[in-house]
């Protein structure tokens, strides 16, 4: 118990708290010099939880010691160029580790958590959502300050942030992990960057959590001023947290491009990586060059609050339509941050479990750059209502349905991949095929809400709302999982169980298709998103219990996966080769992957995806390397 | 040779089921529910090319893909790689160049089809519509007229020209299909030729605070009779109501969206009712009891915030630009809810 109170996770949160009081502290004695009130609804006055909520953060870096190494570089004092692992077991992992595989890890639990708090979130209002009229978070119930609608406004907009969240740091965790390893690195390129970029999303994530408490904030994850800029204190615990963890993202994503343009093995040329490094490099330059939009859009309500200044202020001359450019032009793209690694996992993992080549790889790899790169020039097609100038609405259309040609690339290749191949059906290769579909449904429901007119009718309804979950389940959910079937071996020496895995698909993904069509389908027939009721007239009660009931068949399959996943760390079966008989350079080594990865060097000397080729080999290490499986 | 037509024939009839399968859950040849403008045909007309696209483009992925991994799973017993298939340059060209193609005519419909929402009538109607946290109020310009339902002529088209007092909303029924935000600041247009007689409801589609699910008002389109008689009825009782002190209360407590949170029948809303309440006592929030009264009222108007009643949130805004007369009037309306 005192090793966990002494870790660097604890330390951080404590010295977060004593950080938060000693800002809030700060400002609430300078208002008390200047004659201004100390004291207001949540004890605190506004700008003294933001000036708190700030100061924690920092306090959380500077106290768990994830910024420790810098300061002694600025001292003119040495550390170490290899850390070593001070800790062992799970100390290792609540404890400042510089090794990419620990932060990968590190990264990948802490989105399992987020993932489970939002997927809570989301149930405590699909239960609500079950029948028409208000069950039991009524108009004269209160908690935190709020009474039942306001709060169903505020778990829905945290359900959206918290999950964001949670797919920003899966992504970042899958990345972390595996990039070094299949790029044949050491590490990342800056592993003390890569730690702080993980441990300041924690003290983010504590940020957005405590938005929950103060009033929370109604006004959906996009907080549109003026509704954001009337919402209770939450809604500036959200900003700063939401802030926050674009710092993570917008760091993450600088060390992953400088890895993979300086880090890569002998003989791995671009188009000899592996698919999912591709994936991997375009969606960290979305995030390095789009994430300090969001950022920005957000601060400047946050001044407008603070200071008084009238950016999205029509009284004052400005203007709330230019907050939703800003805020789109990152968070469009950012729906392609979350997906394209996950799309790099379905073209990584679909060779290996057909046994045939990626088809056309370069097309695979030049369709991420594409949907990258049209991804920025695509943003206010969430905005054909919003009053924007008119003309402004076609040209968004025809980029918005260009996105349309690079997808549609990934889906043939993939459809080609398969083909012929020999398929085998575990846990990683459901989870795979699993994603593919339901990003099909995804991808096919996206042109209609691109196509203005129709757009006119779907937009901010439900038809939204399941598409925007197909092609989050698909593009990230999905791969995810499956990535975590995958590689667990690697990271553990065990697998996880085989049944449960295949409960846990069998479980999610059937109901999650009625989940998202069912969505659609009352959508369509005039369900709004975003309300906490609904007119009964409008028939929908019995599809929404179902898609309550649906819901908390997901969640439930959800509950088996974390069993599944802890338990099998200590109790899995062994699986120290190569599990799947992959041709990737980290299953060439037994696992579980030693601290410095490779004790030799490789170099590239084939192709990534020549499944079938007698006698080829991707990688040669340069001596025989300690494996007990022949290279295929 | 023989899988590719295998294939071929099942991608047909399985894009035909798809297509019938989503007729038959009613979301296909007309998105649900009825079309009740001239607008929504060709957003509908747009639409069914689209399912019917996406009932394609899903067969031609999923059945190769099912039909691949049923035929050409991996046998028991065997351990050996498939054919080694690299790509096909000419294949990747084929479904770039084509999709290409297709999104580019979609993208043409798509203008096309915006361009018959946006068509302009010069003789439409003008209606000018205010949003407020939680109301819908409808003015008719030279008519005195300011409704709480939205009165419309079939086969007329009107131009509602829409304001917020607060935050964004947007105006949507369902029925008319198109939708458009309410943005504080500037007058956005929505232009809309209703053509089925009924009632519908305008419902807004953007969050905007703790009861916008409940931000819904009555859409009643009339027949060209009907309309002109319940203009006429109602610009009479306009006038008539501008006579005395309680006719121009209702009409200021319908102009400002009051009845967005207080009912005047006792029904319980986001504030308190209105019923019975002049005269009667009043339980504060800090536990003591006032008489609503003369005074009392004119503090809850202008000031809400410091007599706040028991069970009920701080949401109400000052209404400080009411005048003293206004004030007056509104107290009188009170005064007959009884």
């Amino acid at each position: 118990m005192k090793k966990f109170f002494s870790t660097a996770l604890v330390r951080g949160l404590f010295w977060q708290l004593i950080g938060t009081l000693v800002g809030a502290g700060l400002v609430t004695g300078i208002r008390m010099m200047m004659g201004l009130s100390a004291t207001d609804k949540f004890f605190f006055t506004e700008p003294a939880w933001v000036l708190g909520g700030f100061f924690g953060v920092l306090f959380f870096l500077a106290g768990n010691g994830s910024v420790t190494d810098w300061f002694k570089w600025a001292r003119g004092v040495d550390t170490p160029e290899h850390h070593e692992e001070k800790f062992s077991g799970w100390e290792k992992y609540l404890n400042v580790s510089l090794d990419h595989k620990v932060i990968g890890v590190q990264y990948t639990v802490t989105a399992l958590l987020l993932i489970c708090l939002g997927g809570l979130f989301a149930l405590i209002f699909r239960t609500e959502l079950a029948q028409s009229q208000l069950q039991f978070l009524k108009v004269d119930m209160q908690l935190f300050g709020q009474n039942g609608p306001e709060l169903y406004n505020t778990l829905m907009s945290l359900h959206g942030m918290v999950m964001i969240v949670s797919i920003l740091l899966g992504i970042a965790g899958i990345i972390n992990y595996v990039v070094p390893l299949l790029l044949g690195a050491q590490d990342m390129a800056f592993p003390r960057l890569n730690a702080f970029s993980y441990w300041i999303a924690v003290p983010a994530a504590v940020l957005l959590v405590m938005s929950l408490i103060f009033g929370g904030f109604g006004t959906g994850w996009t907080g549109y001023p003026p509704l954001s800029s009337r919402a209770p204190v939450g809604v500036q615990m959200f900003f700063l947290g939401v802030f926050t963890a674009g710092w993570s993202s917008i760091l993450g994503a600088l060390n992953v491009i400088v890895t993979v343009v300086r880090m890569r093995s002998k003989g791995m040329v671009a188009m000899r990586m592996p698919i999912f490094v591709w994936a991997s490099v375009a969606t960290s330059i979305i995030a390095l060059t789009a994430t300090q939009l969001i950022g920005l859009s957000f601060q400047l309500v946050m001044f407008q609050r603070l200071f008084g200044m009238g950016f999205f202020d029509p009284a004052k001359g400005g203007n709330p339509v230019l907050f939703q450019h800003l805020f789109w032009f990152y968070s469009h793209p950012a729906v392609y941050v979350f997906v394209l690694p996950g799309l790099g996992v379905i073209s990584e993992l679909l060779p290996v479990f057909a046994r045939k080549p990626l088809f056309g790889y370069r097309w695979v790899a030049m369709s991420s750059l594409g949907i990258a790169l049209v991804g920025f020039l695509v943003w206010a097609h969430h905005m054909f209502t919003s009053g924007m100038n008119e003309y402004l609405r076609v040209p968004f259309m025809y980029s918005t349905l260009l996105v349309a040609v690079p997808t549609g690339v990934k889906f043939f290749s993939w459809v080609a991949t398969i083909w012929k191949g020999k398929l085998t059906y575990p846990t990683p290769m459901l989870f795979v095929l699993g994603g593919l579909v339901s990003f099909l449904l995804g991808g096919l429901t996206g042109p209609p809400n691109a196509t203005v007119s129709v757009d006119l009718h779907l937009h901010d309804t439900y038809f939204i709302v399941g598409h925007f979950h197909d092609t989050i389940f698909g593009g990230f959910l999905f791969p995810f999982f499956g990535a975590l079937y995958y590689w667990f071996p690697k990271a553990t020496g065990r697998r996880m169980n085989e049944f449960w895995g295949k409960v846990h698909f069998w479980l999610m993904t059937p109901s999650f298709f009625i989940l998202t069509l069912g969505m659609m389908q009352v959508g369509l027939l005039g369900m709004r998103r975003r309300i906490v009721d609904y007119d009964p007239a409008l028939g929908f009660d019995s599809t929404h219990l179902v898609l309550t009931i649906v819901g908390y068949l997901i969640g439930l399959s959800v509950l088996i996966f974390v069993i599944n996943f802890f338990h099998s760390i200590k109790n899995g079966e062994k699986a120290e080769g190569n599990v799947w008989n992959s041709r990737s350079p980290e299953w060439q080594v037994p696992s579980p992957m030693p601290t410095h990865n490779y004790d030799q060097p490789f170099e590239v000397v084939g192709e990534p995806y020549d499944y079938g080729l007698e006698g080829s080999q991707y990688v040669k290490f340069a001596e025989p390397a300690k494996s007990n499986t022949k290279h295929k | 040779m023989r899988h590719f037509v295998i294939v071929g024939i099942l991608v047909v009839v399985m894009a035909v089921l798809t297509y019938f399968g989503l007729v038959v859950a009613g979301v296909a040849t007309q998105m649900h529910p009825i079309e009740a403008s001239l607008q929504s045909v060709s957003i509908d007309w747009l639409w069914h090319w689209e399912i019917m696209a996406i009932s394609f483009l899903f067969s031609l992925i999923i059945v190769p893909m099912v039909y691949s991994m049923v035929v050409f799973r991996r046998k028991k017993g065997d351990t050996t790689d498939a054919e080694h298939i690299e790509g096909n340059t000419t294949l990747e060209i084929t479904w770039t160049v084509i999709p290409l193609i297709v999104v580019l005519i979609l993208a043409y419909m798509g203008a096309y089809s915006l361009g018959q929402t946006r068509r302009v009538d010069p003789n439409a109607i003008v209606i000018k519509v205010k949003a407020q946290q939680f109301t819908w109020t409808f003015e008719y310009p030279n008519t005195g007229i300011i409704s709480e339902e939205l009165h419309l002529p079939v086969n007329q088209q009107v131009v509602l020209q829409m304001e917020s007092t607060d935050v964004i909303h947007s105006f949507w029924v369902p029925e008319f299909r198109v939708k458009q935000d309410v943005v504080p600041g500037r007058v956005t247009e929505y232009r809309i030729t209703p053509t089925l007689v009924g009632t519908y409801k305008v419902r807004c589609a953007e969050l905007c605070g703790m009861s916008h699910y409940a931000m819904e008002s009555l859409v009643i389109v009339d027949a060209q009779a009907d309309y002109t008689t319940w203009i006429d009825q109602q610009s009479k009782a306009a006038f008539e109501a501008s006579q005395s002190p309680e006719g121009l209360g209702k009409l200021l407590i319908v102009q400002n969206g009051c009845i967005g949170c207080h009912s005047t029948d006792g029904l319980k809303m986001a504030g308190p009712t209105w019923f019975e309440l002049y005269g009667s006592a009043v339980l504060l929030a800090d536990g003591s009891t006032v008489t609503a009264d003369d005074a009392y009222l004119r503090d809850s108007i202008l000031n809400p915030k410091a007599q706040m009643v028991d069970g009920f949130p701080p949401i109400m805004p000052a209404f400080d630009k009411l005048s003293d007369s206004d004030i007056a009037n509104i107290i009188a309306y009170l005064k007959t809810l009884k």
